[in-house]
């Protein structure tokens, strides 16, 4: 059995596994919030607890309805999105006339309604949800043991992030995506409804959020505050990234993830603070973030 | 084509547009001369919505532009160049060209707008605002002639610009007019804009205070040096 500066492969790929599918997470999360900040200049606090939803959504349509994990996989970000649309539509939309801290406040306060009103009716206790038939089992790949639904988690995020980055840097919708971040007014002036396209645009970042929900739902249990554990993370990627940075969301998410997985192997003590301790460096380095440009 | 009647326009609390009133024929070049903050800017963005605050009419080939969604109306066929040009960096230069969606048929190919603008062809990929000022403003006024847009308003193209430049412009804009485009030009540079401008409408504090045709500006040429403080 060789070993790798004093640490057993299996301990090592083991972890960076672990840190791979808790950055796939980071990355699907944090995108979404680059997406909605560039648009709205909202900080979405209400993130964290949208992926809860989504979570619960998944468990909920499981438990009651008897609808499994892949129509779960379609029908729970569609959902989590429809909430979106009706949030912004009833609330966020009000506040873009005052000062971003309001719609911070706002999705602050959401989100506690949110994580409040679940834990009130589930408890804190967890609800487990299976891993699908399908991707059961894992595989031996000599150096380590790779569960199948982990390899699927990390595999479709990556797919799910490369699209939206595709669709928002390279499409025609892109386009009018990146414009309306630029200067709303004058993409209304050349006659695109802008008011729906941010309405979209916030639906689309939750169903993100909803989507990875539904994907850490057999992984982790199904609980109330599960969002609210992440989303610190989240945030603290989303800074290192350069806010409102596609590219910087999905890079920055699936790197810390990485960092934080190696560093459990070799200082576990310092793994839940590497990403606040990167954070601030970068702020003090590079305060637009490490794909962020500078205003 | 256009035609404005007692515009009053708003700023919040201020009162930026008291009382104008204008009209524009089809196929005809007209300019909006006057000094800084005499409200030629205010009345372009009263007419595209972006200036919401309004009272009085701004009518469009007969219909009403007051209370219609600010989206709907670039959608009847006007194309908007704003002054700051606007082109995005995050857009490369086609991105950008192509940016407005086509309202109307009859609108030019690309093709068509870079025999206009030379400057233009083989730069798709560049970032937008790696383009010279020059340029942007090319392209501000390019991308507009694809929608199908029938009447334009174009805001001060030929500010800060070398007089090279402005010749450049100044050559596309006649021949948009020979296009039989409409035109609305806001201008500082009246010596540009008695050499394309079939009327020109002079502003003062926020109304229109003469209108001059261009065949009697020479004649009026006190006038103007005097409403203009030249």
């Amino acid at each position: 059995m060789f070993q790798l500066l004093g640490i057993p492969p299996q301990a090592l790929f083991g972890q960076l596994l672990l840190g791979l599918i808790n950055g796939s997470f980071y990355a699907l999360l944090s995108l979404g919030l680059a997406v909605i900040f560039g648009m709205l200049n909202v900080v979405n606090m209400a993130h964290g607890a949208l992926y809860m939803v989504g979570a619960f959504v998944a468990w909920l349509l499981l438990t009651y309805v008897g609808i499994g994990y892949w129509p779960a996989l379609v029908l729970a970000p569609l959902i989590v999105g429809a909430l979106g649309l009706v949030l912004e539509r009833t609330m966020l939309r009000r506040l873009y006339k005052v000062d971003h801290l309001y719609g911070l406040l706002l999705t602050f306060g959401l989100a506690l309604i949110f994580e409040g009103a679940f834990r009130h009716q589930f408890g804190v206790s967890g609800q487990p949800y299976p891993i699908p038939d399908l991707l059961k089992g894992g595989t031996n790949l000599g150096f380590m043991f790779l569960p199948t639904y982990r390899g699927w988690v990390v595999g479709f995020s990556i797919l799910v992030c490369g699209a939206t980055w595709f669709a928002i840097e390279r499409t025609k919708l892109g386009a009018y995506l990146r414009a309306a971040t630029e200067n709303p007014t004058l993409v209304q002036a050349f006659g695109i409804n802008v008011p729906v396209m941010v309405s979209l645009t916030y639906g689309f970042g939750v169903a993100l959020a909803g989507l990875a929900g539904v994907l850490a739902a057999p992984i982790y249990q199904v609980n109330p505050l599960m969002g609210a554990n992440l989303i610190i993370v989240v945030f603290a990627v989303v800074v290192i990234g350069g806010m409102g940075s596609i590219l910087g969301a999905i890079v920055t998410g699936l790197g810390l993830g990485l960092l934080e997985g190696v560093t459990k192997v070799f200082y576990p003590e310092a793994s839940n603070i590497v990403v606040f301790v990167i954070m601030a460096v970068v702020l003090m380095i590079k305060p637009a973030g490490l794909f962020g440009r500078e205003k | 084509m256009l035609e404005m009647r007692d515009l009053h326009g708003f700023y919040g609390e201020s009162h930026v547009l008291h009382g104008v009133s204008l009209n524009v024929q089809q196929g005809e070049v007209v300019t909006l001369l006057g000094r800084n903050g005499a409200g030629k800017t205010s009345t372009m963005r009263s007419i595209m919505g972006i200036l919401s605050k309004r009272r009085g009419s701004i009518k469009f080939q007969g219909e009403e532009l007051i209370g219609m969604a600010q989206h709907k109306v670039p959608r009847l066929g006007i194309g908007y160049v704003p002054e700051e040009r606007g082109i995005f960096s995050s857009l490369s230069v086609d991105e950008n060209l192509t940016l407005p969606p086509v309202v109307k048929e009859g609108g030019m190919t690309v093709a068509q707008i870079h025999d206009l603008f030379p400057n233009l062809k083989g730069r798709g990929t560049t970032q937008g605002t790696r383009l010279s000022g020059g340029e942007q403003q090319m392209l501000a006024i390019a991308r507009i002639l694809r929608t199908g847009a029938t009447l334009i308003l174009l805001d001060e193209p030929t500010e800060g610009l070398a007089p090279v430049i402005i010749e450049q412009i100044g050559v596309a804009v006649r021949a948009l007019k020979a296009r039989g485009f409409t035109i609305v030009l806001v201008e500082q540079n009246f010596r540009f804009a008695a050499t394309i401008a079939d009327r020109h409408y002079v502003m003062e504090e926020g109304h229109v205070v003469d209108m001059i045709p261009n065949d009697q500006l020479h004649a009026n040429m006190d006038k103007l040096h005097t409403y203009l403080g030249v």
